[in-house]
């Protein structure tokens, strides 16, 4: 019975396109604006006027939830790059010379993994200061360092094999070799983790927004619209509900569409997440 | 005896580099960091005092030389914003938060791990698919949110529980536990997923192993088959994750300690890189980070309890 990983793939990749179209239509256009202070309107329900309701300033919830999720996507889409293109570099250059270079690049790599990411974000933050792109460059430094195990283990298992050889007897060079033959072979398990990373890297920007450390208010993510969601949450239940159903269908999402990935990416695990 | 020795120090270099990376961290800040451990107020002359005790004044390597033997007589400083110590504030904040994630990821191993491996061995049918699609739930709701919801249902709404604070258990055990239930109970909740999905997996991986058939040919009742040969080996993985589980939780409890309003270590990280308070900033990443290497040293050492083979190799 196979059908329940076939479902999988398609409710994930449902909330997820459903989420890029709301987050490119948020950074564009939304139906109020979303930074709009209007005190007549505070704390109104959700209704005709206002679908999902405003918050303590009178601001259009579904605008701002619309606004985050643009802002929320595009920090994710970019400290993912910047966790993938630094991880690759370092796996690939530590797996190609081997040796003691690999030796030393690896130890500081390991020792970094035995932060628990969002630890190594919050010392990276102290020091670059707490705005979306020290959140950027702090979790795309903290996840960087699985990218660079995976990929130089990968390095390691194909660099022996007879096409690598066979490159290099053609005169290609040591880098078109690496490109060329060697990271494609990179790409089944990085598609696979870069999945699960946009979804650690979401709730961990939400997190750190929900904290203060993140995107600065008056500008939305779902992070810091909790936040400042907290003090009304008795008498103004849709602010502390929704901006959480809209992380929690997100993740829910990215976790469907990676099992499913998976699935068809590492037989190995067909099934078994 | 060799696997402990051995496992062992293999720890010490890892703890050396992380002394090392929080230390390289605090000296990326820009500006002089006596400085900055002594605040905007501090006058010319106690800056230089504080550079010379701390050997700022000297090359790099000789700088993580002093700082590394203060290290490890436990003079991690004082605190820029209370003057205290850093070094028991530190661990009486440890303290709070640690009796919340241990409780937590006990109780969620209790029910996660014979629930994952009963998921696998019916593997697709229908109670595998609604507790596989419970944990992938409970997975995805971000523990601020479920915070935030426990908080306004079962303290708000019914009242049945007191709604943010903290009373140590040491001065008053009941008020204390009731305190502590909400926070446990999201962390719980949380694991829960995480932790059945693992034992799920995990067991997966020995059902369809020869000695199960063997065990099943011998006309073992299925119950026995299941815990008495696959449980036994699928627990290895679950329980090493257990260990990374941990950590993690300890590195991500600030959230749900702000929810809660709970004086723990991860409220104390994140107020200290409010105030720039430099000296708590590195005491209570060396402390977490520290605790995340030995939990998972002694984890990797309670290994062979479970799977005799590791300590052999």
């Amino acid at each position: 019975m196979r059908l329940p990983f076939q479902i999988n793939a398609m409710v994930g990749g449902a909330i997820i396109g459903f989420l890029l179209l709301v987050a490119l239509c948020g950074a564009f256009w939304t139906p109020y604006d979303p930074l709009g202070i209007s005190f007549s309107d505070k704390l109104t329900p959700p209704g005709p006027s206002h679908w999902l309701g405003t918050d303590e300033f009178g601001r259009d919830v579904a605008s701002r939830l619309m606004a985050g999720a643009a802002t929320s996507v595009w920090v994710s889409i970019t400290t993912v790059t910047l966790a993938i293109s630094v991880g690759v570099v370092i796996g690939v250059t530590s797996g190609y010379a081997r040796g003691w270079f690999d030796r030393i690049v690896m130890a500081f790599n390991d020792a970094l993994l035995a932060f628990p990411g969002i630890l190594l974000a919050l010392g990276l933050l102290a020091v670059l200061g707490a705005n979306k792109y020290g959140i950027i460059v702090a979790l795309g430094i903290a996840y960087s360092p699985s990218v660079a195990r995976i990929v130089r283990g990968t390095v390691l298992s194909i660099r022996e094999r007879e096409f690598i050889a066979a490159s290099r007897v053609t005169g290609n060079s040591e880098i078109y070799t690496m490109c060329r033959h060697v990271l494609p072979n990179c790409i089944a398990p990085l598609t696979v983790l870069a999945t699960s990373m946009f979804g650690w890297v979401l709730l961990a920007e939400s997190s750190l927004s929900f904290l203060g450390l993140g995107v600065p208010p008056p500008a939305p993510t779902w992070g810091n619209m909790l936040a400042s969601a907290r003090p009304f949450i008795a008498q103004a239940v849709w602010l502390a509900v929704l901006p959480g159903l809209c992380i929690s269908i997100t993740l829910l999402g990215i976790n469907l569409l990676g099992d499913a990935l998976r699935d068809r990416l590492d037989p190995r695990m067909r099934g078994r997440t | 005896m060799r696997f402990i020795i051995t496992r062992t120090a293999m720890a010490i270099p890892t703890l050396l580099i992380v002394a090392v990376t929080v230390f390289i961290l605090i000296r990326m800040v820009p500006g002089d960091p006596a400085a900055l451990m002594l605040g905007d107020n501090a006058d010319a002359e106690s800056v230089a005092r504080l550079q010379a005790r701390l050997g700022l004044d000297q090359p790099l390597p000789v700088q993580f030389a002093v700082w590394f033997r203060h290290l490890l007589t436990g003079d991690l400083g004082q605190s820029i914003t209370t003057g205290q110590e850093v070094l028991p504030l530190v661990w009486k904040r440890f303290l709070v938060s640690a009796q919340i994630v241990v409780v937590a990821v006990f109780l969620a191993c209790l029910i996660a791990v014979p629930a994952g491996a009963i998921a696998a061995w019916r593997q697709n049918g229908r109670l595998d698919v609604s507790l596989v699609s419970l944990a992938t739930l409970l997975m995805s709701i971000p523990t601020f949110w479920l915070g935030l919801l426990l908080l306004l249902f079962l303290g708000l709404k019914q009242q049945w529980l007191p709604v943010v604070g903290y009373v140590s258990i040491a001065d008053d055990p009941w008020r204390g536990i009731l305190y502590l239930v909400m926070p446990i109970l999201t962390m719980f909740l949380h694991e829960l997923g995480v932790l059945l999905r693992m034992a799920r997996a995990s067991t997966l991986e020995v059902k369809n192993l020869e000695y199960i058939s063997h065990a099943r040919a011998k006309g073992l009742a299925e119950s026995t088959v299941l815990w008495r040969h696959a449980f036994k080996n699928s627990f290895g993985p679950t329980w090493t994750l257990i260990g990374l589980v941990l950590g993690n939780l300890l590195g991500g409890i600030a959230v749900v300690e702000t929810v809660f309003t709970i004086p723990g270590i991860g409220r104390l990280l994140v107020d200290a890189i409010f105030g720039r308070d430099y000296p708590v900033i590195q005491g209570c990443m060396l402390m977490i980070a520290a605790i995340y290497v030995v939990v998972n040293l002694v984890v990797d050492l309670c290994y062979p309890l479970f799977d005799p083979r590791v300590a052999v190799e």
